[in-house]
């Protein structure tokens, strides 16, 4: 199997450029918009409900918003951006009579949707903070963390990405996945209300083991359980870059 | 020297072949034109010698190299002008030089001198700051032309270079050409501009369904195929019979287009049963006889 190469860096220094370029209408989705759901239902939700376990409603939404806001980072770039960098803008058909081949344009798009989650999950954990609801140093975790699930959330995007016949096609991506995943992954309520099979298919949700480790990153409650959690993230991770690799290339080999 | 090669070069889609073992050896220095029409696989031949498309079956070496083994190293010493427009249109005009430069590892001060300089070669420096959407479908393309300069290619590879040009732009294009072949780089080009590819190219071949039917300087072209001069006959009814019958009896090489004629390779002067000789033109012979007569006269789809 032809592998990528460092060369991959140019794609990702190529959207880097375009997005600092474009920087503020991008801002508001990604981090005006969390803030905003944080302080309404933190504030506004978390008056009827009072406390889950030791913390306020808000504290406990906070860490959950950090996680699938980064998500959405990673999957819209490698969902949309790349498919209007790939069938409308020609931009791969440019960059491959280059010498970057098919695989560092992939990888590149991974990285840069990685970076992109990156951003999103320091920007709202920064705010977060500032409204005191980071109690943990092991919140300087999350930015790491927010990379590693937008590699395995840039993947899982970026393959469904190159099955797409259409750009419409996404609203199946996003209705059936991406908007029920944020749901039942913990970000806005605990999973243990939840019957036992539900819980069960939650786990397989590749955004609960985030949310689960974020929320334990923002509170300071460090146990080696976690450890499951990061295995299930690189495991998933790994498994869709390799498969995005193999379809994308497919799709771009004509 | 030969620069590009192709052995026994196919390229299959499903069932449609769009070029057929197809051999080809391309001299350093020289610019090499593909005519032919829609479909008739020069796109297909030329994305599989720029490495981005893998051929069915066949081999080719640029510089010698194996494409399958070395494709970063040729794309290193290949400038691209594709046919479709993919300038980057999330960048200013000068920013994709500069992108396209980073793509070839070219240091970014570097980068910018040449940015510059390509831009003064096809006359775009006012609009370096502009965006892609700003630019007239001309300017597009001389910037595309521009962009594939960027890695001081030695071999450049332009599908339809002056497509959508006005003659002013079109002559600058040529010129730019001309001077590039003259500094050694080599050129290999699509074109369906007979006028462009007599005016360029050293050797020609003409391309349908995958194969090439000729291939030769221009010049040889037109004579082995057409001869000097092209008798075009206008019949009516009436005619046509008479004509039909005394060009097949002094074995005269001709084409029946309906209500017209074209007689090649005729040194004669009239025909004794033409009613009218006024509907008679002789004209010069061109590459587009050529091309006609090889490809057909039918509209392809």
């Amino acid at each position: 199997m032809r592998l990528f190469s460092w060369r991959f860096i140019r794609v990702w220094q190529r959207n880097r450029d375009v997005f600092f370029k474009l920087w503020r209408p991008e801002i508001t989705g990604f981090v005006v918009e969390p803030i905003i759901i944080i302080l309404t239902m933190g504030l506004g939700l978390g008056a009827f409900i009072g406390s889950i376990g030791q913390e306020s409603y808000i504290q406990f939404i906070a860490p959950g918003i950090i996680a699938s806001y980064a998500m959405f980072s990673a999957t819209f770039e490698c969902t949309y951006g790349s498919f209007v960098r790939m069938e409308y803008q020609k931009t791969y058909d440019a960059i491959i009579a280059t010498p970057l081949n098919v695989e560092d344009v992939i990888v590149g798009e991974i990285f840069w949707g990685a970076t992109r989650a990156l951003m999103t999950g320091t920007a709202i954990t920064i705010i977060a903070a500032i409204f005191g609801l980071v109690s943990s140093p092991w919140a300087l975790l999350i930015p790491p963390l927010s990379f590693l699930q937008g590699l395995m959330f840039g993947s899982i995007a970026l393959f469904f990405t190159s099955m797409t016949p259409a750009i419409y096609s996404f609203n199946y991506f996003f209705t059936l996945f991406v908007t029920p995943m944020s749901f039942f992954s913990g970000v806005y309520f605990p999973l243990d209300q939840f019957p036992q099979i539900v819980q069960t298919i939650s786990w397989v949700l590749p955004l609960t083991p985030v949310t689960y480790l974020t929320r334990a990153l923002v509170s300071g409650n460090i146990h080696p359980g976690l450890l499951w959690s990061l295995l299930l993230i690189v495991g998933i991770g790994v498994v869709f870059f390799m498969v995005a690799l193999v379809t994308m290339r497919r799709r771009l080999t004509v | 020297m030969i620069i590009i090669e192709t052995k026994n070069l196919t390229k299959k889609f499903k069932s449609l072949v769009a070029v057929d073992d197809l051999s080809l050896q391309i001299e350093a220095g020289e610019c090499f034109g593909l005519l032919g029409p829609n479909g008739a696989g020069k796109t297909s031949l030329i994305r599989m010698i720029t490495a981005v498309s893998p051929s069915t079956r066949g081999e080719i070496r640029v510089l010698g190299k194996d494409l399958k083994v070395y494709a970063r190293q040729v794309k290193a010493v290949l400038g691209v002008v594709p046919q479709l427009d993919n300038l980057d249109p999330d960048l200013t005009v000068l920013g994709n030089l500069l992108t396209f430069a980073r793509y070839f590892s070219i240091p970014r001060k570097e980068a910018l001198r040449r940015s510059l300089e390509v831009l003064s070669l096809f006359e775009l420096e006012a609009k370096r700051n502009s965006q892609i959407f700003e630019l007239s479908g001309g300017m597009k393309r001389r910037l595309l032309i521009a962009r594939g300069l960027i890695n001081q290619p030695r071999i450049l590879i332009l599908d339809e270079p002056s497509i959508g040009l006005d003659p002013q732009a079109r002559y600058l294009v040529w010129q730019k050409l001309r001077e590039l072949k003259a500094k050694g780089v080599t050129e290999l080009m699509c074109t369906q501009n007979m006028e462009e590819a007599a005016a360029l190219c050293d050797r020609v071949a003409i391309m349908n369904l995958g194969k090439i039917l000729g291939l030769d300087t221009p010049r040889n072209l037109v004579a082995k195929y057409v001869g000097k001069e092209v008798l075009e006959v206008e019949v009516d009814s009436t005619d046509k019979e008479k004509l039909l019958k005394e060009l097949k009896e002094r074995r005269l090489d001709f084409e029946d287009a309906g209500n017209k004629f074209f007689v090649f390779h005729n040194e004669a002067n009239g025909f004794a049963t033409l009613a009218n000789p006024e509907k008679m033109r002789r004209r010069p012979a061109t590459l587009e006889d050529v091309f006609l007569r090889l490809t057909g006269r039918s509209l392809i789809e």
